[in-house]
């Protein structure tokens, strides 16, 4: 027990030092995918804000992927019911403490976190590779364990869609045991909308914030070449 | 070129004329106007290396204005929210997500902060391209370190504000630093922080120096930096005192006024910075991960230590001056030394009127020894840069010393080296194709 404390008590250290060897697939998928997105804040929804908050982010934001108040309302709305609220978590955080030795990180903005200097996609892809890959441990206390984040505390909550993976210590490998009710395919495909999500809520304007960015240097460049032709008028006469 | 010397206006006798005479008899509107702008004469001659002082007054602004808005919204509070946040990471993601146009404000700021060193770091360098700080303008460039100083203390406040991880350990190491000082360290760090760790009080403290102090510090000495330059005039790439060669009116010949020839220059040079300014703030606001760095995302937490603490970029290379410094002298501590070398590497720029010996000021009419030992000090200066960023390794290590003693070397050598290269003739008049 005193083993399985200090162990839960450095996890989260660990987690800064995941310098980890294991291989981290690209995510597939995007941020402008509107059904994507969609899918995955049901999965969000449904999955993490049990335990996870996003705490930064408003259920209205929520409007931003095509959805209505209502749609809102009634599919992605579990413990609020006013639309401005913030996608506040479920349970306790001192509970939470108590059950995986720390509290679950807020969501909110986990993708933009864990990207790296040089590569700012490298959250996407760790979330997208993390999330698929829970093994079975039954020295672990929560009976999971993880390829990507060694002994996370965090138990494997997509299980029922991705089945039992097992470790085949032989080629260190992921085998799955157990099938859950995805297919592989579809499991990837659903854990990359939900990392898609998590992208997306990272900076819900970003879409907007790329696309303005056309429109202020289109200006500048007209802008450019009027004061260029003004500066050639004042300095013909200058030799 | 003191301001007081120009004619009052006289009124032609509209309301605007009568209103301008007026003014003028309290205030020295029209002569400020003359002598600063459109009868302050400035070498014809500048080149790109002579944008990068009105585009640092450019960022200064664009820091001021935005950074009054940001005020609007952020609270410098290390209290946790009832979500478990501290109040202060909470008020930056308000500010991104709830305050309109919240996240252009912010995302001009932080990309202002990496732009403002970028734009000063090349305006150094050109000053020492062209011995801009040699005689008569040495208070110019003493006042210009001053605000290098005084800048980099800004920034140093400003990055604790989002209280992130990075932003956290940044402080807790740098704070720390000041302990090495012998006898009176651990009280010194103390009075900076507030607080025995960094916490609520320190916020509140850098908070107040990075939107009051320093800020009003800065603007003063931007002020006598001009000042400064006004009275002696501008060097050029050339190196020759365009005030040696005057008309018959006591005009610079190779003088332009600085409005309108350099104000419509400049305002090209602004666009075209203000496109790159954009293109990073637009699409790249996080600047690769070293402008906004990502560990920064992650709230402050006093229990958790990140296993890398690197410093900005614009840090770097002083980061890795105090990394190189490994040996205990005179039975002080390393880190003591490390401290003293990081000091003396920012404050050693103040010197550079005095150690350069040169008989000429530009690069253009120096010889080989000049230009390889530039070049060397510019890789060095990279070198440093990112070694910074790295986690310390043995290579690195011994890397970072060998620059160290370069860094240095080209420094306290100058006195020698700028001497002994081969020059050529100066010509009286600026050269201008």
């Amino acid at each position: 027990m005193k083993k399985l404390l200090i162990a839960l008590l450095f996890a989260p250290i660990m987690a800064f030092a995941s310098g980890s060897t294991a291989h981290i697939d690209k995510w597939p998928g995007s941020v402008s995918d509107k059904a994507a997105l969609q899918n995955g804040a049901k999965l969000f929804v449904n999955y993490c804000l049990n335990c996870h908050g996003a705490s930064y982010m408003r259920y209205k934001n929520l409007l931003d992927l095509g959805l209505t108040e209502q749609q809102v309302k009634e599919n992605l709305m579990f413990t609020s019911d006013k639309i401005g609220e913030l996608m506040r978590v479920a349970a306790r955080s001192d509970e939470q403490k108590q059950w995986f030795g720390a509290t679950p990180p807020d969501l909110t903005i986990v993708a933009r976190a864990r990207g790296e200097a040089g590569n700012a996609g490298a959250g996407a892809d760790w979330l997208y590779t993390y999330l698929r890959s829970f093994y079975r441990d039954p020295t672990r206390p929560t009976g999971w364990n993880n390829t990507v984040y060694e002994n996370v505390g965090m138990p494997h909550v997509l299980y029922d869609l991705q089945g039992q993976q097992v470790m085949n210590h032989e080629t260190h490998k992921l085998e799955l045991a157990v099938p859950g009710t995805m297919p592989p395919a579809e499991f990837d495909k659903s854990v990359s909308d939900l990392v898609g999500f998590m992208v997306w809520m990272g900076e819900p304007q970003q879409e907007y914030r790329r696309t303005l960015g056309w429109f202020v240097l289109a200006f500048l460049s007209v802008l450019f070449v009027v004061a260029y032709a003004l500066k050639k008028e004042y300095w013909k006469d200058i030799h | 070129m003191a301001a007081g010397n120009f004619e009052k206006y006289k009124s032609d006798g509209s309301l605007a004329g009568n209103a301008l005479e007026w003014v003028d008899a309290r205030f020295p509107a029209t002569s400020m106007w003359k002598g600063h702008l459109s009868e302050y004469y400035a070498p014809k001659n500048f080149n790109f290396w002579y944008f990068f002082g009105s585009l640092a007054l450019l960022v200064l602004v664009i820091q001021i204005v935005t950074g009054i808005f940001l005020v609007m919204h952020y609270k410098p509070d290390a209290a946790l929210n009832a979500n478990g946040v501290p109040i202060a990471f909470a008020s930056v993601e308000y500010i991104m997500r709830d305050v309109p146009g919240g996240w252009l404000i912010r995302y001009m700021h932080s990309t202002g902060a990496s732009a403002f060193f970028i734009v000063v770091y090349l305006h150094m360098f050109r000053g020492l391209l062209y011995g801009s700080y040699r005689k008569p303008r040495e208070l110019t460039w003493l006042f210009g370190v001053g605000i290098f100083l005084v800048l980099m203390g800004e920034a140093f406040f400003g990055y604790l504000l989002p209280w992130g991880q990075m932003s956290y350990w940044g402080a807790q190491v740098i704070v720390n630093l000041f302990s090495a000082i012998p006898v009176i360290g651990s009280d010194l760090s103390l009075i900076i922080r507030g607080d025995f760790v960094v916490g609520d009080a320190t916020l509140n403290r850098f908070f107040s120096f990075h939107v009051i102090a320093f800020p009003l510090v800065l603007i003063g000495l931007v002020a006598a930096h001009v000042l400064a330059l006004h009275e002696t005039g501008s060097n050029n790439p050339d190196g020759v005192e365009i005030k040696a060669n005057k008309d018959e009116h006591g005009i610079p010949r190779d003088g332009i006024p600085f409005h309108p020839y350099y104000t419509v220059k400049d305002i090209v040079g602004v666009i075209v910075f203000l496109m790159v300014f954009s293109a990073v703030m637009f699409w790249a606001p996080e600047g690769g991960g070293y402008f906004l760095e990502t560990p920064n995302f992650y709230p402050a937490d006093p229990l958790k230590t990140p296993s890398h603490i690197a410093p900005v970029w614009y840090f770097t290379p002083y980061y890795s001056i105090l990394r190189a410094m490994v040996w205990n002298f005179f039975g002080l501590d390393a880190k003591f030394w490390g401290v003293v070398a990081m000091g003396a590497s920012v404050v050693i720029f103040a010197a550079l009127p005095w150690l350069d010996r040169s008989p000429v000021k530009s690069i253009r009419y120096r010889g080989p020894i000049t230009k390889v030992m530039y070049t060397l000090f510019v890789i060095c200066f990279f070198i440093l840069g990112y070694l910074g960023t790295l986690s310390p390794s043995p290579v690195g290590e011994v890397i970072s010393q060998i620059c160290t003693v370069f860094y240095f070397g080209f420094f306290l050598g100058m006195p020698w080296w700028s001497r002994m290269d081969k020059f050529k003739p100066v010509p009286d008049r600026v050269t201008f194709k």
